[in-house]
């Protein structure tokens, strides 16, 4: 006796039943476009290290970029649609996600959460519409976890600012037409608007990677680059300016990790289907299926998850603790998931021609970006216990 | 301008087919329904002439409930309003039904100037209906379009079809389908989405549309088909046939099967 | 025995084989009646041709004008024809053309349109195969005049000469309001090959060619098996092969005896428009390709390598023969 295999191991818990039609649509929009224009390619770009950067404004049409913001350009959809276009994205690739987190939630976030109403006109349109592309830089090389270390200063020269230091494993660093970039002052912590170009800011790009290889990581270097004090973001005082951002980033990885997890159960539950071996699919023995039934009972868990955040998050409620739980949670899942699904693909999942092991790497960096697997426990333990175990 | 887009919903190509057991008509119930890939070009055509020239684009669909997707879809594209002709008597429908039905809808828009249609759908084999529409409109038919101008109240087309390609022209208003080459169809944008749940559709059904229908047609009062299924049925596998991987000599190998089945 | 009135497909001086088909299925109905649409003078030249296969009246419904507007002079020629006779049914060639025509004759006359099928019985009990294949669907016109249209190659052609009666229809003039008016034409470029509806051996290439270069091989064997050249929607698509010798729902559909699918995965909307040859070969790379499941002779290989050896070997075999 034999069915047919589920062709999304979402259906087993119809997530879609909890979703609006109008978040279903988007997300279907989403899928559709990267079904198009970026899946038949995402093997060569991963395997060749490029980012396709043509893409951009054609994200910016669909409306992709800064999709969770009021005005200026911004499409001003629900926390929940933006985070299942993350899902999508990183059903693709994790390249792409990234590349829209940081447009989106880091670089555009930043400005409309805390510049002036001119960088917001300024930047906010172009950035929108893909014409242009921004980074943030807030890691350092000796400084991840611990921001508050920071090397980067601004000192003030008459009415200008002077930025020195640099900034480590930063999206979209290479090709950023402008840069969020935190420094430490006397007053605290605060964050400048670089635009590329700026004489004494210049950025090298990481090679040689083993994950995010669709996507671009890079160093910047400020070397006494002089700023007007309008290119200081006005409202962001202290740790909480950058730290309110990667809150917005965290919560689109939170649904992106679902996404590459769905989709290398997917390319199992395919592969395990067709691949026979003793005379029957591999589908059909116990040992496979119940990696299957696993992956796709903690998939579902995921996903619940996720929905449920995006929810608080549209209801104005959600706290820092609970996207650590989120982030947590699901890229630990996802990461579990993509390697179990490369050993259903056998010798064949070490190929490119399956995503699996290529969402495994790609899950490396997201399970240390935004916070590590190990800071995000600490955040929960405290939640729980009230003590502060970080140092 | 005003402009009307004929949309249809269909199953999911890749998917499979079938018929349903209780009246042999296509089983929709088990398919994924998407819109029709070449009705999305329509729309496409549409939205382009309403960017250049302004226009107001009304997208007609007949179908069940879930023909409002496909409506949706197109008015998150950019379309301004939807007409969903719904109403379960119309289960079965013929061509020439679905025809009368269209052109019934599209008169209730006022001044229409272009009627616009894919020219087949991939789920039937009725490429006919966009013709039949306007010939039942009076309009002229501009078939199997693979390019349009819209200029001083004339359109004129590029045809493509298996004999050949030819230019046609006629005066506005007309009816024009559209082939899978004439564009690329936009991704409705999130704005579009959004903007979409607050556009009007009109529901009707075929009371509305023919309020003094047929008096001597079926029972329901109007004649919903003119043709039975005597007998439908799953076509056989091809036998299965002989599969070789070729060692070099499969073209001598295929060249004399070709000659045992008196081919060559 | 009540005249079927059968439309004439031509191109002024030739009658298509599709025509001697649908002159040879209207026997089984009653007495075939052809109507030739054209410029005056076209049906005395096409007369001889269709009695010789069986059509026992030809009707002439000619004007200047009658090939200068698309469809609706056919249209306005058939419903004349029907108003005159009465005939048991109507014949129209499953083209794009043919197509649209029936179905507006049948919505003008309230009549029941059986479109694409593949034989028709006595009783008007029609079969098309739908679905790219999966199903075989036999039907009948319940209300109306039946209108039928027959896919080309569905019917072997049969000399059957009789005496044709000439008879006028008087075309009324074209409603300029209601037409569109052919300002030019591009005839598909024909070439040596047999017309692709017309042949008896097809030999197609897809994506899987992977280049206009790729074609020649195609051509080549299709030569040496005096066949005609297809091509798939992903090899037009790709810009491979012209438009004109689409095989597919959107593109032509044949029946031939032999058809040879080189490179061509087999999606549905190939399939729709080949399922019914009678013998399918493929050649494919990827042995899921699902065209070699439903291949009569499957071969899981280069077509680079196999077709050119087959080409030769078929050569051979006529250089002998």
């Amino acid at each position: 006796m034999s069915g047919m295999p589920l062709k999304d191991p979402l259906d087993l818990l119809d997530i879609d039943s909890v979703l609006t039609d109008e978040e279903r649509e988007i997300q279907a929009t989403v899928a559709r476009f990267l079904a198009d224009r970026v899946r038949p390619h995402i093997g060569e770009w991963f395997e060749n290290a490029h980012f396709a950067r043509e893409l951009a404004p054609e994200l910016g049409k669909l409306g992709v970029l800064g999709m969770h913001l009021e005005g200026y350009g911004c499409a001003g959809t629900n926390a929940v649609s933006y985070g299942l276009a993350c899902l999508e994205l990183e059903a693709a690739d994790s390249g792409f996600r990234s590349f829209v987190s940081v447009q989106g939630s880091l670089s555009m976030f930043s400005i409309w959460k805390w510049g002036s109403e001119e960088q917001k006109q300024e930047w906010l349109p172009r950035l929108a519409a893909g014409e242009a592309i921004g980074c943030f830089g807030l890691t350092e090389p000796d400084f991840g976890s611990n921001p508050s270390g920071m090397r980067t200063r601004a000192v003030r020269d008459g009415d200008d600012w002077i930025l020195n230091g640099s900034k480590m494993w930063i999206t979209n660093g290479g090709i950023a037409d402008v840069a969020t970039v935190w420094a430490q002052t006397e007053d605290g912590i605060r964050g400048f608007l670089v635009p590329r170009g700026t004489a004494g800011f210049t950025t090298q790009d990481i090679k040689q990677k083993m994950s995010l290889r669709a996507s671009i990581t890079s160093e910047l270097y400020f070397d006494d680059v002089r700023l007007p004090d309008s290119a200081r973001l006005p409202l962001a005082e202290g740790l909480r300016g950058p730290l309110s951002c990667l809150n917005e980033a965290r919560f689109g990885i939170l649904f992106g990790a679902v996404g590459a997890a769905r989709d290398s159960i997917q390319a199992a539950i395919d592969y395990a289907d067709t691949r026979v071996q003793f005379d029957r699919p591999i589908s059909a023995f116990q040992l496979t299926q119940k990696k299957l039934a696993d992956m796709t009972v903690s998939l579902g868990g995921a996903a619940l998850l996720a929905v449920h955040l995006g929810r608080l998050k549209d209801q104005h409620r959600i706290r820092p603790e609970q996207i650590s739980v989120g982030k947590l949670n699901n890229v630990r899942e996802a990461i579990a998931i993509a390697r179990e699904c490369r050993t259903v693909l056998g010798a064949n999942g070490i190929s490119l021609e399956y995503s699996p092991l290529r969402h495994a790497n790609n899950l490396e960096s997201v399970l240390t970006y935004e916070g590590t697997g190990e800071m995000h426990t600490l955040v929960v333990g405290q939640a729980i216990t009230g003590y502060p175990a970080f140092r | 301008m005003n402009i009307v887009v004929l949309v249809k919903q269909v199953p999911d190509t890749a998917a499979e087919r079938t018929l349903s057991e209780a009246d042999h008509t296509l089983d929709r119930e088990n398919a994924d329904l998407v819109l029709d890939e070449i009705n999305e070009r329509a729309a496409e055509e549409a939205l382009t002439l309403k960017e250049a020239v302004g226009a107001e684009v009304t997208v007609v669909s007949m179908g069940p409930d879930s023909a409002l997707d496909a409506i949706r879809k197109v008015l998150a594209m950019g379309a301004d309003r939807g007409i969903h002709i719904c109403d379960d008597r119309l289960h079965g429908a013929d061509v020439v039904t679905t025809a009368k039905v269209l052109a019934a809808a599209v008169r209730t828009v006022a001044d229409v100037d272009l009627v616009l249609a894919g020219n087949a759908t991939t789920d039937g084999q009725a490429s006919a209906v966009p013709a039949v529409v306007a010939d039942l409109l009076g309009l002229p038919q501009l078939t199997h379009a693979r390019e349009l101008t819209v200029d001083a109240g004339r359109v004129r087309v590029e045809r493509e079809t298996e004999n050949g390609e030819a230019t046609l022209d006629a005066p506005l208003p007309a009816l024009v389908s559209v082939t899978e080459k004439i564009n690329e169809p936009r991704y409705p944008s999130f704005k579009g989405i959004m903007a979409a749940k607050k556009k009007p559709v009109e529901t009707v059904d075929l009371d509305d549309l023919f309020p003094d229908a047929d008096a001597d047609a079926d029972e329901a009062g109007f004649r919903v088909t003119r043709t039975g299924v005597v007998e439908a049925v799953p076509r056989p596998a091809r036998a299965t046939g002989t599969r070789v991987t070729d060692d070099g000599s499969a073209g001598r190998q295929l060249v004399a099967y070709l000659i045992a089945q008196k081919l060559v | 025995m009540p005249d079927v009135l059968v439309l004439v497909d031509h191109d002024g001086e030739r009658v298509h084989k599709c025509t001697y088909e649908l002159l040879t299925a209207a026997r089984r109905l009653g007495d075939p009646a052809a109507v030739v649409v054209g410029t005056p003078g076209t049906a005395a030249r096409l007369e001889e041709p269709l009695a010789r296969h069986g059509a026992t009246s030809v009707y002439a419904a000619e004007s200047t004008e009658a090939d200068e507007f698309l469809a609706t002079p056919a249209v306005d020629a058939l419903e004349l024809a029907v108003r005159e006779v009465s005939p048991a049914a109507v014949l129209v060639s499953a083209t794009t053309d043919g197509k649209e025509v029936a179905g507006r004759l049948a919505a003008r006359l309230d009549g029941g349109l059986l479109i694409d099928a593949v034989d028709v019985d006595s009783c008007g009990v029609a079969t098309q195969v739908v679905f790219g294949g999966s199903y075989t669907v036999r039907s009948q016109v319940t209300h109306g005049l039946p209108v039928i249209t027959l896919r080309p190659g569905s019917f072997e052609p049969e000399e059957r000469p009789v005496e044709a009666r000439a008879r006028q229809l008087a075309l009324p003039p074209v409603d300029r309001v209601a037409s569109a008016r052919v300002t030019a034409r591009r005839a598909a470029l024909a070439g040596d090959r047999p017309e692709l509806t017309e042949a008896t051996v097809v030999v197609s290439g897809g994506r899987g060619v992977g280049g206009a270069d790729g074609f020649k091989v195609v051509e080549q064997l299709a030569d040496a098996l005096g066949g005609a050249v297809g091509a798939s929607r992903a090899a037009v698509d790709a810009g491979y092969y012209p438009h004109q010798y689409q095989v597919g729902q959107t593109g032509k559909s044949v029946s031939p005896q032999l058809y040879i699918a080189l490179g061509i995965s087999g999606a549905i909307q190939h399939l729709a428009g080949m399922q019914t040859s009678k013998t399918i070969l493929a050649v494919n790379k990827d042995p899921e390709a699902p065209i070699l499941g439903l291949a009569d002779y499957a071969v899981v290989g280069d077509l680079f390598a196999v077709a050119p050896q087959l080409a030769q070997e078929v050569a051979a075999r006529r250089a002998v023969g």
